[in-house]
């Protein structure tokens, strides 16, 4: 791996900024080179919100992502909005548990991961985020899955230590739930 | 200090404080009110000042007070807060006291937009306020630089008296990168023994802190000792970076966030086997004129790339000084230069068709 673009996008409130964090700060952890930048702008919770992430061995150019490596994304407005930034056989992850629709890019790796589903078994949909980014990480090895966790210990801070383990769970759900398919 | 991830807002409080600063004045503003947020809660612990004033120009007239009385002291806003401290821009500067001023660039004219931009380039560099004054403006193109000249900004406004400007843009506000907090070169920073402290001056004078000069003569003389001091800061503060601008065919021109498009455009271009460089200004004033007065005699044709529509380019032609043609590329608005865009450009200069 020399660099990985990543766009992430969904909802706001979905974590769509978390997940680009805590991906940035793990790959700060393996000591590489990142560079997340978010959307900003006048919206409200259940607006549309988007980050762009780069993790690479080199210095980081520019921190704007116009050809993605992978795009993970939480809902369908996201879809439609940015599956054309991805490169021709990169990976798109789709949370299909709000998507039903399929990509219209026949030239790449699409995965369908059910996200919030696998985040309600586990008993806390808030951590659909975790469970897709556990599918990319695993998809991709851009970064351990150990710095992942190390990164979510450092982003929630001592108050919600408690949360660690059921996003280690849904990490490792997600991670799961494309194996069989690699 | 190990490397944190830091968002660029956030980094430049953390960076003040590190300097020493010890005083805020602000008013809120998108995209750079992580900065009051940031300052907010943590001046306090240090033992300093956090004030949201009731406006801008509340808040630039008590950095002018603090600086007075030799505070290190900041102040922050975007576009159109910045218009509204200019006033105060002018008197600090006549005044002669040092102070950091952010401005976090975004969308114009007038109320404009909240998106990236660089369309205070003149504002910046050509006055913005009245009066023959300059502001010496550090132009960062990552969350690390920025750091680093926020603190030595502090001692740069410290040991000229001058105000000094950090110019970085919506992006450069909001984006996180890795940060290390290094202390600057050291500087001999002369001492404070203008301040207005309570302390009558080494002569038994009262120490009188002042733009007025209602004589002609005396206001002339100010003026020109004010020009003494800018051309110090041009011998011994101008800085700029150059990739690969000595055997370029063509060199290309970007500060801050642009800079980082185009170095990707440089890249992709060396891949196509075009050679092209790049002069990146770091301080926009003092401007590294003397940077393009030698690669003009080298490179084929110059390129301007900005998120303005052509302000920083009237530099660049004065530094080319007509020896080769100078060429623009620009978006505005919020808009940002595309790199494949810039590849073309360069294309097309080095193809004869523009």
């Amino acid at each position: 791996m020399a660099e990985q673009q990543i766009i992430i996008a969904g909802f706001g409130g979905q974590g769509v900024l978390s997940m680009g964090q805590i991906l940035s700060y793990a790959g700060l952890l393996e000591g590489k080179n990142v560079s997340w930048l978010p959307s900003y702008g006048p919206e409200m919770r259940g607006g549309t919100a988007n980050c762009n992430v780069i993790i690479s061995e080199e210095l980081v150019g520019s921190p704007i992502v116009k050809e993605a490596d992978a795009a993970i994304i939480m809902n369908l407005p996201s879809l439609e909005k940015f599956e054309k930034f991805v490169v021709s056989g990169g990976n798109l992850l789709i949370n299909s548990s709000l998507i039903s629709e399929k990509t219209s890019r026949r030239d790449v790796k699409a995965y369908k991961i059910p996200a919030n589903d696998i985040a309600n078994e586990i008993g806390n949909a808030k951590v659909a985020n975790m469970v897709i980014l556990g599918a990319y990480v695993e998809l991709t090895k851009i970064v351990s899955p150990k710095s992942i966790i190390q990164s979510l210990e450092k982003v929630l801070g001592s108050s919600k230590r408690n949360l660690i383990q059921i996003n280690e769970e849904a990490l490792k759900r997600g991670a799961e739930s494309v194996k069989c398919l690699v | 200090m190990a490397r944190d991830l830091m968002k660029g807002n956030e980094a430049i409080g953390a960076a003040a404080i590190k300097a020493g600063c010890r005083y805020f004045f602000g008013y809120p503003i998108t995209p750079q009110s992580e900065l009051p947020e940031y300052m907010s809660r943590e001046l306090p612990k240090v033992g300093g000042v956090f004030l949201q004033a009731e406006s801008e120009v509340a808040a630039i007239n008590m950095v002018y007070g603090a600086a007075g009385a030799g505070a290190r002291v900041m102040t922050s806003s975007s576009s159109p807060g910045i218009s509204l401290k200019m006033e105060g821009i002018s008197y600090i500067a006549g005044a002669e006291l040092p102070c950091l001023i952010v401005n976090i660039v975004r969308g114009g004219p007038g109320l404009g937009g909240i998106q990236p931009a660089q369309s205070d380039y003149f504002q910046a560099t050509k006055g913005g306020g009245h009066g023959d004054y300059r502001l010496i403006v550090l132009a960062p193109n990552s969350i690390q630089e920025m750091c680093d000249l926020v603190m030595d900004g502090f001692d740069i406004a410290d040991q000229y008296r001058n105000p000094v400007m950090i110019l970085g843009d919506g992006i450069l506000g909001q984006m996180m990168e890795a940060v290390e907090l290094k202390k600057p070169k050291k500087r001999e920073l002369p001492p404070k023994d203008w301040a207005t402290t309570g302390i009558k001056d080494k002569y038994g004078k009262k120490r009188l802190i002042s733009s007025l000069f209602i004589q002609p003569e005396d206001l002339e003389k100010h003026n020109l000792k004010l020009q003494m001091k800018y051309e110090k800061i041009k011998k011994n503060e101008t800085k700029f970076e150059s990739v690969y601008a000595d055997d370029a065919d063509i060199v290309l021109t970007a500060y801050g966030t642009t800079s980082r498009i185009v170095s990707n455009a440089i890249k992709a271009l060396k891949k196509e086997g075009i050679k092209a460089g790049m002069i990146r200004p770091i301080t926009l004033w003092p401007f590294p004129y003397e940077a393009y007065e030698k690669a003009a005699d080298s490179a084929k044709a110059f390129l301007t790339v900005e998120m303005s529509l052509g302000q920083m380019i009237e530099d660049v032609k004065l530094g080319v000084n007509g020896k080769k043609p100078v060429h623009f590329y620009g978006r505005t608005g919020g808009m940002l230069p595309d790199q494949t865009e810039i590849v073309e450009k360069v294309k097309k200069i080095l193809g004869g068709e523009i």
